[in-house]
């Protein structure tokens, strides 16, 4: 089967919006349902944030929503069984997102396999190193099709860049500041100078843009300087809002990025 | 076998540098100089003057001859409580300060769980004329209250966790997420032998010097530099780390770390890390870490604020793993007793976690000529709040 983050970056380079949520937030089964009305309000790839008591890079809002997950009862086993209800109904790609204490309590093969079986096509796991990822992980995931996603952040060294660009078998996930997840400043001209630096490099892999993207204006100015950007902490405050009414809270945010693109 | 730590990092197979690429900067320049920055001339006299004229090194070998008679041993205390700032925090602190000065950094945070090393991170900012920032559990901010005070005397910005069990785990939580955020001038200073290499190989070194002066003393003092056995408490290890070092790979000196059990190892309430823990990575470092099957970690508990951490340092998954060290879990009421006892047959106050190690006494067999160094890690004015309400369980 091909994957569908492959296939996304077939057909689309420009203005690609990936939304982040937690699974098993607001409600423990609203996973499959905020993958679907994603797919329906406009989201071009679809990021689930495995639940995790100690998520080290990660702001305040991501934390907290976790907690609630993991009150709610989330688990792997669980989110597992609730991405195969709906996977054929998803033409989005879907990534899991996470960190290695998780995979390697779940069993790296047995996590990998879940991971095929119920249509993931990509994993970021930011605590994964890279020599580690080569030594253990890297042949395990291509023989399952599953592709892999490094971050780089404005203190990256070019060197490195450029080795995490080889690696890199899905897309750079380009940090847009030294930051955790959830801060939204706006973009700075420093921003844009790291990016566009960034640019130069004739990188191999697809680049998105994440942390402190919260909003259409955001989300246009990211999109100029890379395939497309990410946003997480927004969207979340937005299922926040009324917890009953998921569809309109996330064709609502959906609407309010892309009205403009 | 070596028990020392290899060159990629690692103590066996516990260790590693398991990190965000937002830290990944940091760590990589640290991993690249730690060694040859702490081991130059100029930095190795400048520390040693201080620890010596500051610090008021080297700490005594005091033989505690109503215990040994208790005991029916040849007991000998290493005095880490008469250090500057009343612990073994300060010889870490000490290095830490002078290695991010060389690194250019301007600014300083710390994690502290019972406040010791939150007071000689707070210490040695001061000292240097360096901004500091301590996170601090909001439970261990209630429960450590002069050490705050003694930290806000000293200009640091104490700042609480909310996270969480709101103890340590989670002030360390908070302090990697302040690095994230500030990686240029910041330089975070582990207070113990954990996180991502090579902070437990660097702060094992800089406490190292517990062990090198207790080898002199003992020398001196029983005419054989190897004790028969070291006991020393453990949460993430720091002081057992510098007491053990310099007899890593002299096997016959037995090592003996003392986790904290709070109400029983398995009531719930514990802090057990080496029975209740699996491999698993916490705050970088792959290691053993009490957590749920799904790999969520289990918030821990213990009476003291410095050994609830539900991880353990890899330098010590690797000794219980590879049986060269063994653990001994204490209970809080095992160590409040314990802490009575030293404080009424020597006359010697000390801290909570220190006291764990004391309890152990009740629990081995030693000979009556062998000779057991207890690392007195810390003393107990900063837990007096807590002894008080036991006065009348244990100080009759």
């Amino acid at each position: 089967m091909e994957n569908k983050l492959d296939q996304l970056f077939q057909k689309k380079q420009k203005n690609i919006l990936n939304i982040y949520f937690t699974a098993g937030f607001p409600n423990l089964n609203d996973t499959g349902h905020i993958i679907l009305e994603l797919e329906k309000a406009g989201a071009d790839l679809i990021e689930i944030g495995m639940p995790y008591s100690d998520p080290m890079a990660d702001g305040p809002t991501i934390q907290e929503s976790g907690q609630v997950a993991l009150d709610n009862g989330m688990n792997l086993n669980l989110l597992f069984d609730q991405i195969s209800t709906i996977k054929d109904k998803v033409n989005t790609p879907l990534i899991c997102m996470g960190y290695l204490n998780q995979v390697m309590q779940f069993g790296e093969i047995k996590f990998i396999e879940k991971c095929k079986e119920s249509g993931v096509d990509g994993l970021i796991l930011p605590d994964l190193p890279l020599d580690v990822y080569e030594s253990d992980y890297k042949n395990l995931l291509d023989e399952n099709n599953i592709r892999i996603c490094f971050l780089i952040t404005p203190q990256t060294s070019d060197e490195r860049i450029h080795e995490i660009d080889r690696l890199s078998s899905g897309f750079i996930y380009i940090v847009a500041d030294a930051a955790i997840t959830g801060n939204s400043k706006g973009i700075s001209t420093k921003q844009i100078e790291y990016f566009e630096r960034i640019n130069k490099m004739n990188l191999k892999s697809k680049k998105l843009i994440g942390f402190g993207i919260s909003d259409a204006q955001s989300f246009n100015t990211a999109c100029q300087y890379a395939n497309g950007a990410i946003i997480g902490s927004a969207f979340i405050r937005a299922l926040k809002d009324d917890q009953q009414q998921v569809s309109e809270n996330v064709s609502n945010f959906i609407g309010s990025i892309l009205e403009k693109v | 076998m070596t028990y020392n730590i290899n060159e990629k990092g690692y103590y066996g197979e516990f260790g590693g540098a398991f990190i965000p690429e937002m830290l990944y900067p940091n760590v990589d320049n640290l991993q690249k100089s730690y060694k040859e920055i702490m081991y130059q001339p100029d930095f190795q006299e400048e520390m040693k003057q201080l620890l010596k004229d500051y610090v008021g090194r080297p700490s005594p070998l005091y033989f505690a001859k109503r215990l040994s008679e208790k005991y029916k041993t040849q007991i000998y205390l290493k005095r880490e409580d008469l250090n500057h700032t009343g612990s073994h925090k300060i010889n870490n602190t000490i290095g830490q300060i002078l290695l991010a000065k060389k690194l250019g950094k301007k600014r300083i945070i710390a994690e502290t769980g019972a406040g010791q090393h939150g007071v000689a991170t707070a210490t040695v900012c001061a000292l240097m004329g360096m901004e500091c920032i301590v996170y601090m559990g909001s439970i261990d901010i209630e429960r450590q209250a002069p050490n705050v005070s003694r930290m806000k005397m000293l200009g640091a910005k104490v700042i609480p966790a909310t996270s969480g069990s709101q103890t340590l785990k989670d002030a360390t939580n908070e302090a990697i997420r302040d690095w994230i955020q500030h990686p240029v001038e910041t330089h975070y200073i582990i207070g113990s032998v954990v996180g991502p290499h090579p902070y437990p190989d660097m702060v094992a070194r800089f406490q190292a010097v517990i062990s090198e002066e207790m080898k002199a003393q003992l020398k001196e003092q029983t005419g054989n530099e190897n004790p028969n056995a070291i006991i020393a408490c453990v949460g993430g290890g720091s002081n057992a780390a510098g007491a053990f070092y310099h007899y890593l790979e002299n096997e016959e000196v037995q090592f003996i770390a003392v986790e904290a059990a709070g109400h029983g190892i398995h009531s719930g309430e514990s802090a057990a890390t080496s029975v209740l823990g699996s491999k698993g990575i916490i705050h970088g470092s792959r290691t053993l870490l009490m957590q749920t099957e799904d790999g969520q970690i289990i918030e821990p508990y213990s009476l003291s604020a410095g050994l609830d951490y539900p991880g353990i340092g890899p330098m010590h998954a690797n000794l219980i793993h590879a049986g060269r060290a063994e653990a001994v879990s204490v209970t809080d009421e095992e160590a409040l007793e314990a802490a009575f006892v030293l404080t009424r047959m020597e006359g010697i106050i000390p801290a909570l976690e220190t006291a764990h190690a004391f309890a152990a006494l009740e629990k081995m067999k030693f000979k009556t000529q062998d000779v057991v160094v207890i690392n007195l890690s810390g003393r107990g004015d900063k837990d007096l709040a807590t002894y008080k309400k036991h006065f009348e369980t244990y100080g009759k």
